[in-house]
């Protein structure tokens, strides 16, 4: 069995400074770069994306502040805040909240200066572009550990800085993502397809692969930052689930750990066909550069977890079912010209066959699921028709595999829950020959 | 009067003889020019067809919506389309020259006229194949984005981007090829406004519910609501 070393060294970057190079820095401004250099080496990066985030900016920069102060008051860190225009006085209020505003809680006492930098790196947001930003400060500042916060997790707590840091700088791993309590019918699509189709391709069983905070080594940091590609134009979209998927195929060591509750503002901000767009496109993108490395993975293997792998909550969340198996069988017959293009006859025809069954005798099983998803992904390669496209499409299935999720789960403890997502996982791994039939196939 | 006969035949004779003398290598000359003509086009063709191939033409096509238009009237692939296209335009364009090596009177202007007619035949032709792939492009982004938005009849809306497209690239066709320019544009004038006015009505008064629940949707109704039926997908 070959599956990734998740212990070992990593296979690019082992050993060897990267060299910042500065005609790729051109993207950061004078100013910023100024104020680095007068910031000098560093051990603790923390990089702070926002874009009007005034309301929770305040709160989040001193619980990090307090987090550090806490858990690393002997090593030198810096906080950086790349901001994608905000209007609000988003990066005022990240450089004006002093230190001291933290230094009340009990016992917080820095040893070293602890600084506060903002830089606006354009006037839109852009992930991609903040992240690049953060990246080549760290590289700059030499930072050996750094995390990504996410300025909309209004109940971060202190700890989360600690728990994401200390993997880094005191057990030697190169990225630790985050795992969450969450309500039992929230992050479907982690649950229904990134998780399980990543765990099948890339052989390891990371469960939030794309998050909005995460902890990573310095040198994981330069090695992606120096990879080629920030200016095609796609690079910018799910940076983060192309980040863990570069530590994974660069066989860099990958830990969990556990944070706690995820915020609800932020499981409410996302829309489905742009949660798409950043999660499953940069998965089917990243799956051509990386075949050599996930046609070769066979099985999968756990990933060390701090605290539990994951929590649920069983609170009832309100969702409106019918409107999603309606969604999905609208989609099924508007589309239908769409799909031929995608999907293989057989597979089309039975989503045709469960499209037209009543609701209590609709299920888009396991099975079929996993069929649509790899047929999808190989069609992104060969780009039947626009990309784009290929993922909008997705979206009315999906839909059909949530219904069905939520018929299946609906008065299930966590214990099932887990075990039907395992069944999935399962799935993904037992069809994965079938994914690299298609692959390889030329039409 | 007899030998004012022979003289008369024996000149004609003599003339249809000089004539035929004086048109031969000219008939050669064209003949060669058809014969060689043939043999660059079907090289033309031959390379033609190869490179569209290689570049996967016929991929193109089907996104634009060209092949099903093929496959619906028997034409063979767009590919084959094009290259024999090339290939008759290519000869006919040899045989032409070799006619007017002949000299005849008032074909020359006629000739003349082809060839420079031939930069904007293939400039409509490019413009239609593009204009299709637009068409087919934009038409699928508004099914999808339609579908996605639970907007009602998404293939009605699909269908309308098309066909406006469509006439829009038309119209820019026949303007390039010359080809009753003035009948084309007051068509696509009435076409486009009875179009547009069709909509105007039928979504203001046929429609007046549905413009309503649409508005309020969108500007009354909170985007919560919207979000609380649909579980996070993150």
């Amino acid at each position: 069995m070959i599956g990734p070393v998740l212990d070992g060294s990593p296979s690019k970057a082992c050993g060897c400074a990267l060299e910042f190079n500065v005609e790729d820095g051109n993207f950061l401004t004078d100013d910023f770069l100024r104020q680095l250099i007068n910031v000098g080496e560093v051990d603790i990066l923390v990089g702070l994306p926002t874009h009007n985030n005034a309301k929770t900016i305040r709160s989040i920069v001193q619980t990090i502040q307090n987090g550090l102060l806490r858990s690393f008051p002997r090593e030198r860190a810096v906080i950086i805040n790349a901001d994608g225009g905000s209007r609000d006085g988003t990066p005022e209020l990240v450089t004006a909240i002093s230190i001291h505003d933290a230094r009340p809680t009990p016992n917080p006492y820095a040893l070293r200066t602890l600084h506060s930098i903002s830089t606006k790196y354009a006037s839109n947001p852009d992930g991609g572009v903040a992240f690049r930003t953060i990246l080549a400060a760290a590289e700059l500042l030499r930072a050996k550990a750094c995390i990504v916060m996410s300025p909309e997790s209004t109940n971060i707590e202190s700890e989360w800085v600690s728990k994401l840091l200390r993997p880094i700088s005191y057990d030697g791993f190169d990225l630790v993502t985050p795992t969450y309590r969450r309500p039992k019918f929230e992050g479907l699509l982690m649950t229904n397809l990134l998780y399980p189709m990543i765990r099948a391709l890339y052989g390891v069983r990371i469960r939030e692969a794309h998050a909005p905070e995460f902890g990573f080594s310095g040198r994981l940091g330069s090695q992606f930052l120096n990879q080629n590609g920030w200016n095609d134009g796609t690079v910018g979209i799910g940076t983060e689930l192309r980040f863990t998927l570069a530590a994974i195929t660069g066989r860099y060591r990958v830990c969990q750990s556990f944070l706690g509750e995820k915020s609800q503002a932020e499981r409410r901000s996302a829309d489905l066909v742009p949660a798409l767009r950043q999660t499953v496109g940069a998965l089917f993108s990243a799956l051509e550069p990386g075949f050599s490395f996930w046609s070769r993975v066979t099985g999968s293997q756990p990933v060390l977890t701090t605290g539990p792998d994951q929590e649920m909550l069983l609170e009832r969340v309100r969702i409106n079912r019918k409107r999603l198996r309606e969604m999905f069988s609208i989609g099924v017959a508007e589309l239908e010209s769409v799909y031929q293009s995608i999907l293989a006859p057989a597979t089309l025809a039975e989503l045709q066959r469960i499209a037209h069954l009543r609701e209590e005798e609709f299920r888009y099983s396991a099975e079929l699921w996993v069929r649509t998803a790899y047929e999808f992904a190989a069609a992104y390669q060969k780009s039947v028709i626009n990309r784009d496209h290929i993922i909008q499409a997705f979206a009315p299935l999906f839909r059909g595999r949530v219904f069905t999720f939520l018929v299946e789960n609906r008065n299930s403890s966590m214990n099932d829950v887990e075990d039907n997502i395992e069944g999935l996982c399962v799935e993904f791994e037992r069809l994965k020959p079938y994914l690299l039939q298609l692959w390889k196939s030329k039409e | 009067m007899r030998e004012m006969i022979v003289s008369e035949l024996t000149q004609a004779l003599h003339e249809l003889a000089r004539g035929f003398a004086h048109y031969l290598p000219r008939l050669i000359v064209m003949l060669i020019l058809a014969l060689a003509g043939w043999v660059i086009a079907y090289v033309v063709k031959v390379i033609l067809r190869g490179t569209l191939r290689l570049i996967n033409f016929d991929k193109l096509a089907e996104n634009a919506g060209a092949s099903q238009l093929l496959g619906k009237t028997a034409l063979p692939s767009a590919t084959e389309l094009v290259g024999r296209f090339v290939f008759w335009v290519t000869w006919l364009g040899f045989v032409l020259l070799g006619v007017s090596v002949l000299g005849i009177l008032g074909l020359q202007e006629q000739i003349a006229r082809f060839f420079l007619f031939l930069p904007h035949l293939f400039v409509a032709m490019f413009i239609m194949f593009f204009g299709l792939l637009a068409a087919n492009f934009f038409s699928r982004a508004a099914l999808l984005a339609a579908v996605n938005a639970n907007v009602p009849s998404p293939r009605v809306l699909s269908l309308a981007v098309r066909s406006i497209i469509v006439a829009f690239v038309l119209s820019i066709v026949f303007e390039e090829l010359g080809l009753a320019e003035q009948t084309m544009l007051v068509a696509f004038g009435i076409a486009f406004g009875a179009l547009m006015l069709g909509l105007a009505i039928a979504f203001g008064i046929g429609g007046r519910d549905l413009a309503r629940r649409f508005l309020e949707e969108k500007f009354v109704r909170p985007k919560r609501q919207e979000n609380e039926d649909e579980p996070s997908p993150l």
